[in-house]
């Protein structure tokens, strides 16, 4: 296994070749079945689910309260599902309350309305430190909060993947969802950005 | 189906953020067993997770080079497999040592996969 001399193993992308090579001589997976899960998580699922979801919550009250009360359903709804969404909750930011989604032991996120993870959100320093000092992270992230504003640092596990409903940025009472679901970011909906009016 | 990123423009669905889902193509293919083997029946999500978890636990009591999630990741169904009796772990070492001796430029069937971003 990898704890003997991980200096001596070869490169992954070999070694990823020859599971593959070996998973499908045995019939376990297929070439063309891989391309479409790859196909599937660069070309269509990704942020821009997870904004929808978030305009509809922001023009809808009774899609906002079920989006509350029932992450995963109100998500279904508007048919996004999939793997590592079967236990979607979603958190609101306030003027008061501001959250962020972490995954400390591994990289857990909610993969139907965001994809999958960033780069930062899967570094060891990201999922320590949010922990830890998330006011200092949030800032050098470049979310200055005031003192008084609460941060709650959600970490994700097996049973919970969150998704944070970030506050409708002021002056966008005229945009349809459509126009409101482009300002919404990935990062706005981990909770590391607030949503800006571009 | 080539893996070619053929959407291009600022409004690319999954790089909306101005990033790749995957940095090299080897990691679609790691990601995307895992997933198959999940739709096979073969382990669940939370099976692997657990893996992965114990795989990321160990670079970081002894961290070597930069992290890199994939990795972890490829290691973590390397065990998984190798712990369901699937793949036997000398299998990949033996089959991935044959592939790494290739003369450069054999095979590199997925090498026409471009990636043009900013790795931070």
């Amino acid at each position: 296994m990898a704890d003997t001399d991980t200096a001596d193993r070869l490169p992954p992308a070999v070694r990823a070749e020859a599971l593959e090579s070996l998973l499908t001589e045995r019939g376990l997976v297929k070439s063309e079945v891989l391309d479409g899960f790859i196909n599937r998580f660069v070309n269509d699922v990704g942020p821009m689910n997870g904004a929808k979801v978030v305009a509809k919550a922001w023009t809808d009250p009774d899609y906002h309260q079920h989006l509350l009360a029932d992450g995963t359903g109100a998500i279904k709804e508007l048919g996004f599902a999939g793997p590592q969404g079967e236990h979607i909750v979603v958190v609101e930011n306030s003027d008061d309350v501001h959250n962020v989604v972490v995954c400390t032991l591994c990289s857990c996120y909610p993969w139907p309305v965001l994809g999958l993870p960033p780069e930062w959100y899967k570094d060891p320093a990201y999922r320590s430190r949010m922990v830890r000092e998330p006011r200092t992270l949030l800032s050098e992230m470049g979310l200055d909060l005031d003192d008084d504003v609460e941060v709650r640092v959600w970490d994700s596990s097996a049973e919970n993947r969150y998704l944070v409903l970030p506050q409708r940025p002021e002056g966008t009472d005229d945009l349809s969802e459509e126009e409101l679901a482009a300002l919404v970011t990935r990062d706005a909906m981990v909770g590391v950005a607030r949503v800006g009016v571009s | 189906m080539s893996l070619t990123l053929d959407i291009e423009g600022p409004a690319a669905p999954p790089r909306l953020n101005g990033e790749l889902v995957f940095d090299e193509p080897w990691e679609g293919r790691s990601f995307a067993m895992v997933a198959a083997l999940v739709e096979g029946g073969h382990f669940s999500w939370d099976e692997f997770r657990d893996h992965l978890i114990a795989a990321i636990a160990r670079w970081e009591a002894d961290p070597s080079g930069d992290y890199r999630y994939y990795e972890r990741w490829q290691e973590a169904l390397e065990s998984i497999v190798e712990e369901l009796d699937i793949v036997a772990e000398p299998e990949v070492d033996e089959l991935a040592a044959a592939y790494a001796a290739r003369p450069p430029g054999h095979d590199h069937r997925h090498d026409d996969h471009h990636h043009d971003h900013d790795h931070r």
